[in-house]
């Protein structure tokens, strides 16, 4: 199917499936239960999902395939979100040209970037990007203020000079981002029961996007250009010697991860039209690594999954406090239910940092394939228990 | 004129003259061996021939242009590939993979951006390798991970990805060290097979002498940076200075 083999295609069907049906697999809990709190079916972070997704995806095409390890990706981000807002600011409301801009903006600054920082590579390499992308955070909180206006954030205003659409919406207020009129804000509840699920336009139109992105990126990974890749990652000696200059090919798997960066900050723009600098900090960066680990590095699936873990326990154990944890614990004897809830707290709410290092240590020390891996053992572990018995079989038919 | 001319090669590593004026022709369609002791300064001579290292003084043209200068990637594409003294594979790649790479950067050359066609229809190239993988008696190998595989096999599959490119002149460093007898033969075997079949031309470093003597059709002594003898393989036997160089190795 579009080009793939059965497996990739079975992959993609399954994302889509995925995706398209997350208002219902994400929101389990029916709303009014206790559990309901762990339901991660609202559009925002749904949003979030996919377009961290995106993110990972991109990264992944440069660290996972030829195994150079960016740590300025965030900055990419950041400029394609500034992009899109000054597209909203400038031309219209309408998503699509912002999107496309951020596209093109954030590929031009992977170009540069890239072309600088891939004169080195392994540990200089990466600190090469880790200062570009410091830099830029300084910039766009000092001198570059007229562009991204410090630290407030750039934002859109009743006074922009909009060519379409006009500065202001018909009610008076400040226009809102809309594809071709479709508003990304627009949503709908649909009650079944106890439960509640809500379809919002803004994350049906990231979920696209993103699969257009991860079949963007299958193709990539069993295409000559990616097979290159990952002979870059192996041995460059050999590839020289084969004919082959690696210095082109590693460029364009950067401009092609910052342009995916760069798409990811567009729309995230674009649900909501607000871009600061502090997207483009160091710890932005560290996380799109760490998300792509987890999942695991050079594996299709593994950068979404691993966005989407981390996203899920940023937004979802963040918010367990000590209350929570106290109605949880109620039916114990008091001094125990204390006991309990003060050994548990540092690992929630604010402390979900913690959750995540040690689950990301253990990932790392005990499934370096990351949760992909673990996926993968556990299929073989079914499967080795069928092949037993099927062989098991075979062995004692003959001897009745 | 042959189609390899080293003039005057000298190479220092500080105060070692590794290289001191060699001079060497090889011929067009002929076997060339080196042969030497141990630190004779062969590996760094060949070196000087694939853009690895840059020679102090002399010159090295291949088929009428100079190769001092260009990238290992560009004198590849000029027509000359080279197997290491330690296989360079790719190691994460298959087999059928290690294979692929050379016949894309023959038919694409050094860059291309193929990001949407998939390696699934590169059915002709495809054919190919697994031709050349059953000429070196490795097709049952195909989805293996080649890091995975002996070192002989390394070898084996090393030198199938250079000959998949159709070189002018293939080189080879001490493409045997290290295989069993069989092997060894093996590779003998499909070196004359190939020096029948197509218009190669080939230098080779090696130290077993049965290799030499069964494929070369010129022998050069190098010792201690400098060609001592060039002659037919069958005037090196008896030549009391190659005795002497090698002895001199034993004791
Ligand atoms: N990159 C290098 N730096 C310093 N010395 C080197 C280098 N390469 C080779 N040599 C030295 O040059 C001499 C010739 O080495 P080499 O060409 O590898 O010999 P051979 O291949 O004939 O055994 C040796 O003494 C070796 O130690
Ligand atoms: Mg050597």
């Amino acid at each position: 199917m579009f080009g793939l083999d059965k497996k990739d295609s079975t992959l993609l069907i399954l994302v889509a499936v995925l995706t398209l049906l997350a208002p219902f697999i994400l929101n389990p809990f029916p709303s009014d239960s206790g559990l309901a709190q762990f339901n991660a079916g609202y559009p925002d972070l749904m949003q979030r999902f996919v377009i961290f997704g995106i993110f990972a995806i991109g990264f992944n095409i440069l660290f996972g395939l030829t195994g150079y390890l960016s740590f300025g990706h965030a900055a990419f981000l950041g400029v394609g979100s500034y992009s899109a807002v000054w597209m909203f600011k400038l031309l219209s409301m309408n998503i699509l040209p912002a999107i496309i801009l951020s596209v093109i903006i954030s590929g031009l600054f992977a170009l540069v970037i890239g072309f600088v920082s891939l004169r080195r590579s392994g540990i200089y390499f990466s600190i090469l990007t880790l200062a570009f992308a410091q830099m830029s955070f300084a910039l766009a909180y000092s001198v570059l203020t007229p562009i991204t206006n410090g630290e407030t954030g750039l934002q859109i205003a009743l006074d922009d000079p909009r060519i379409f659409g006009g500065a202001v919406a018909a009610d008076g207020s400040i226009p809102v981002t809309n594809l071709f009129g479709l508003e990304m804000r627009s949503a709908f509840d649909m009650a079944v029961g106890p439960w509640s699920f809500t379809f919002s336009a803004g994350y049906y139109v990231c979920a696209i996007v993103m699969l257009i992105a991860f079949y963007l990126a299958i193709r990539i990974f069993r295409s000559p250009f990616g097979m290159m890749l990952r002979a870059i990652k192996s041995n460059q000696t050999r590839m020289n010697y084969t004919g082959l200059n690696p210095k082109p090919y590693t460029l364009a798997a950067f401009v092609i991860s910052g342009m995916y960066a760069g798409l990811a900050g567009g729309l995230m723009a674009s649900m909501d039209p607000l871009a600061g600098a502090e997207r483009m900090q160091w710890t932005a960066s560290g996380e799109v690594v760490l998300m792509t680990i987890l999942g695991g590095a050079g594996t299709l699936i593994g950068p979404v999954l691993g966005a989407g873990a981390i996203k899920y326990m940023e937004n979802i154990f963040s918010k367990i406090n000590d209350n929570v944890l106290h109605g949880w614990f109620a039916f114990l004897p008091d001094g125990m239910e204390d006991a309990v809830v003060w050994i548990l707290h540092p690992f929630v709410g604010k402390g979900w940092h913690l959750t995540l290092g040690i689950i990301f240590m253990l990932v790392v020390i005990f499934l370096p394939g990351g949760l992909v891996e673990g996926g993968q053992r556990i299929a073989r572990a079914f499967k080795g228990k069928k092949a037993k018995e099927t062989s098991e079989k075979a062995t004692t038919e003959p001897a009745e | 004129m042959g189609i390899l001319e080293v003039k005057d090669v000298g190479k220092r590593f500080g105060g070692l003259q590794a290289l001191g004026d060699v001079n060497l022709s090889v011929k067009e369609n002929t076997c060339h061996a080196i042969i030497g002791p141990n630190g004779a300064g062969k590996s760094t001579l060949l070196n000087c021939l694939v853009g690895k290292l840059i020679p102090d003084t002399g010159s090295v043209m291949f088929d009428g242009q100079s190769v001092l200068g260009r990238s290992p990637h560009e004198i590849n594409q000029m027509g000359i590939s080279r197997v290491f003294q330690t296989p360079e594979i790719f190691g994460d790649l298959t087999v059928m993979e290690n294979m692929m790479i050379p016949l894309f950067a023959k038919r694409d050359g050094s860059y291309r951006l193929h990001a949407i066609k998939s390696v699934m229809n590169e059915r002709q190239l495809r054919e190919e390798a697994e031709q050349m993988l059953e000429e070196v008696n490795m097709l049952d190998k195909r989805h293996m991970h080649s890091a995975s595989m002996s070192r002989g096999d390394k070898r084996r599959l090393e030198m199938a990805m250079c000959l998949i490119q159709r070189p002018k002149l293939l080189l080879l460093d001490e493409p045997t060290a290290g295989m069993a007898r069989a092997d060894t033969n093996n590779t003998i075997d499909l070196l004359k097979e190939i020096k029948e079949k197509r218009d190669i031309t080939i230098a080779i470093i090696e130290h077993d002498m049965h290799v030499v003597f069964s494929l070369a059709d010129r022998i050069t002594v190098l010792a201690q940076g400098t060609p001592l003898v060039e002659d037919a393989p069958e005037n090196i036997k008896g030549h009391p200075k190659v005795q002497e160089a090698y002895l001199g190795e034993a004791h």
